[in-house]
């Protein structure tokens, strides 16, 4: 798929896309390391989906659709940089290698944030007021920068985002402190029920004009293109200071969450065209002609996904709600007086 | 007080290499009230920075320089210009440590200055402090005399949970004798103060009110009536035993405060004291307060803000109750 089928008009600006294997510096083990996790995220995300339909979770905004624009965003970034997601990035967790049990604590409403050490990952904790997350990951990369870090900070946010007063800050915070950011936008088509014609008149990537950076749009359902954006993106960032607007054109093929229906405010036909451009199935051409992986490695990337999906399934029905003392724990460093009271009232200690 | 919030910083960031000081016009300007004057030509441009004119942004981005281990002391020009930051407080600062399980903290401070009195226009004279008192991880901390303001922003500084810092305008030039830090330790944040001993009644304030209240004390004490004023230093943690102890001493009780009064923290001081000193009380506890009305035009705010008349009135109705 290029750009312009996808209904973005004619002007592609910095927009890249289907690049040279070569010119991607991955290896072909690289190459299949994005599948693979492309593969366990949509196993990942059809598993929470289907739990919080057992009433597993208490919600769950799936990202189907997604997976190469959060895979490969993330798989480019190096382990030192950070990420600060919003609330539908499981796909960049399994990157992270962020234990997704501990990633649903979230949404299976046992833990705010999720319960991973955002630190060990370099994984910000789920976010959700919209855009908020994207002032994080300036000051972040602003604080790095002060050390003399050769690092980059990475934000996902949505179309919606965009409209964000946050959204704005940030740019032009990190613009005008040199801050080492990306500011990546997957531009999903739906903010819930908004399409991003009624969003937003400018397209999105060309908003960094008025911050004084670059703008990428990149065809998000293509990892590779995503890749490559990305990795561009973070070396101008820790070498010169220079943020980038991406913005990934893709498609949220599920609901905005567990609780909406989409099919008030989204003809089904739009769906079925989106859902010819699955980023994986397209993927998979891609390596089978470029010869890099045969149906043998596909089996077992569909067995490991299987696993995967168990473990999950399995740890997640086994968390049992946290003990109510740690509604007190974590308030203060030290429990005030008036807490001390309350904690008293309800555990009795 | 400025000299003193001044000195505060400078120690701070002499002391602790990873403190650093933001807001808007704080660099060569040395912020509007020039609590900032200095600071940036002795501490560097890294260290103490202006910001472009966004408030959420400076909230949030301070949040991020502390997740990457600085120690923020932010400036909200005004109180009125602080609301816009109030998501970013709200939502992250003050739930970091709750949402992280207490792997991480955002030991940051923003500073405040806040309140009415000193003849100013619209949005720059308002009483926020219940906004933040309301917010579960927020420290709310208010000195009201330079040396407490000295002793209170060290504090806030090296604490290790966000504080919210207000700084009451219509003191900033006030002075005091004594030396700066001669505490020696920093002065624990949620220790009250009692500014005057009495034995009639109590009065409980914080900020700019408790110099007025001390001056409504001195006028009653001239007719007889020996008035107690308990300064809080802070709302949050809030003293409740030196409100409780003192209540019980003298069993009267008013309250002053410049915020409005409908759900001021007035309120919650009232219902602590019905909690713990109730059958101390020989009246009903009062509070005097600005009214429910927006701040006032200046040159009508003096029947706004509480003064000696209105206090000395509530105090005549608890002493004579």
């Amino acid at each position: 798929m290029d750009a312009r089928r996808a209904g973005m008009g004619e002007d592609l600006g910095r927009a890249v896309s289907d690049p040279d294997l070569e010119s991607l510096g991955l290896k072909e083990e690289g190459l299949r390391d994005l599948f693979r996790m492309m593969a366990l995220t949509r196993r990942a995300d059809l598993e929470a989906t289907a739990l919080q339909r057992q009433g597993e979770l208490a919600v769950y905004p799936p990202l189907a659709g997604q997976e190469a624009a959060q895979v490969g965003s993330a798989y480019a970034l190096e382990e030192s940089d950070w990420i600060f997601p919003s609330y539908r990035e499981l796909g960049a967790a399994v990157v992270r290698g962020v234990d997704l049990v501990e990633y649903l604590h979230f949404y299976r409403a046992t833990w705010h944030g999720g319960t991973y050490d955002a630190t060990a990952h370099r994984f910000g904790y789920v976010s959700v007021p919209v855009g908020s997350q994207i002032l994080h990951a300036v000051g972040y990369a602003m604080g790095a920068k002060l050390d003399g870090a050769s690092l980059c900070t990475l934000t996902y946010f949505g179309d919606g985002a965009t409209s964000e007063g946050d959204f704005h800050e940030g740019c032009n915070f990190a613009a005008v402190f040199h801050a080492p950011v990306i500011f990546f936008c997957q531009n999903n088509q739906w903010a819930i029920s908004v399409p991003v014609s009624a969003q937003t008149v400018a397209p999105i990537w060309r908003k960094a004009d008025a911050y004084g950076f670059p703008g990428v749009q990149v065809d998000g359902n293509d990892v590779l293109a995503v890749y490559q954006a990305t990795r561009e993106a973070a070396a101008r960032a820790r070498d010169e200071g220079i943020p980038t607007l991406i913005e990934a054109v893709t498609y949220r093929m599920g609901p905005h969450s567990t609780a909406d229906d989409a099919s008030r405010y989204r003809p089904a036909s739009e769906l079925e065209t989106w859902k010819a451009r699955d980023p994986i199935d397209r993927y998979r051409e891609r390596l089978v002609r470029a010869g890099v992986a045969d149906d043998g490695f596909f089996a077992e990337v569909e067995q490991e996904a299987g696993a995967f999906a168990a473990r999950l399934r399995a740890g997640v029905i086994a968390s049992e709600p946290r003990p109510v003392e740690e509604m007190f724990a974590w308030v203060f460093a030290e429990l005030p007086e008036h807490l001390r009271r309350q904690r008293q009232e309800v555990l009795g200690d | 007080m400025v000299k003193a919030l001044n000195e505060a910083l400078r120690d701070s960031l002499r002391d602790d290499a990873r403190t650093l000081v933001l807001g808007e016009d704080i660099g060569k300007l040395g912020g509007v009230f020039r609590v900032t004057d200095g600071l940036q030509e002795a501490f560097g441009t890294d260290r103490v920075f202006d910001t472009p004119l966004a408030e959420a942004a400076i909230a949030g981005v301070s949040l991020g320089l502390a997740l990457a281990g600085w120690h923020p002391v932010a400036e909200m020009q005004f109180d009125g210009f602080s609301y816009p930051a109030l998501d970013q407080v709200i939502s992250h600062i003050a739930k970091y440590r709750y949402r992280s399980r207490g792997r991480q903290s955002a030991p940051l401070v923003i500073r405040i200055p806040f309140a009415g009195g000193v003849g100013a226009a619209e949005h720059h004279s308002e009483s926020p402090e219940a906004y933040y008192a309301h917010t579960a991880g927020l420290k709310v901390v208010v000195p009201s005399t330079p040396l407490d303001a000295y002793d209170l922003l060290r504090a806030s500084i090296a604490d290790p949970d966000p504080v919210i810092f207000f700084e009451p305008k219509s003191r900033y030039w006030s002075k005091e004798h004594g030396d700066l830090g001669a505490n020696g330790d920093p002065l624990p944040i949620g220790k009250a103060r009692v500014a005057r001993r009495g034995t009639d009644c109590t009065i409980i304030t914080y900020g700019a009110m408790v110099a007025r209240s001390l001056a409504a004390a001195e006028e009653a004490s001239e007719d007889g009536t020996e008035i107690e004023v308990l300064d809080l230093r802070s709302l949050v943690p809030l003293d409740l035993d030196a409100i409780a102890a003192s209540v019980r001493s003298t069993g009267r009780a008013v309250v002053v405060h410049e915020a409005p009064m409908t759900a001021g923290f007035g309120a919650e001081i009232v219902a602590r004291i019905m909690e713990d000193a109730f059958e101390y009380l020989e009246a009903p506890v009062l509070r005097v307060t600005g009214y429910d009305t927006p701040y006032p035009p200046a040159t009508i705010e003096a029947h706004y803000l509480p003064n000696t008349e209105r206090i000395l009135a509530a105090v005549a109705r608890v002493t004579s109750f």
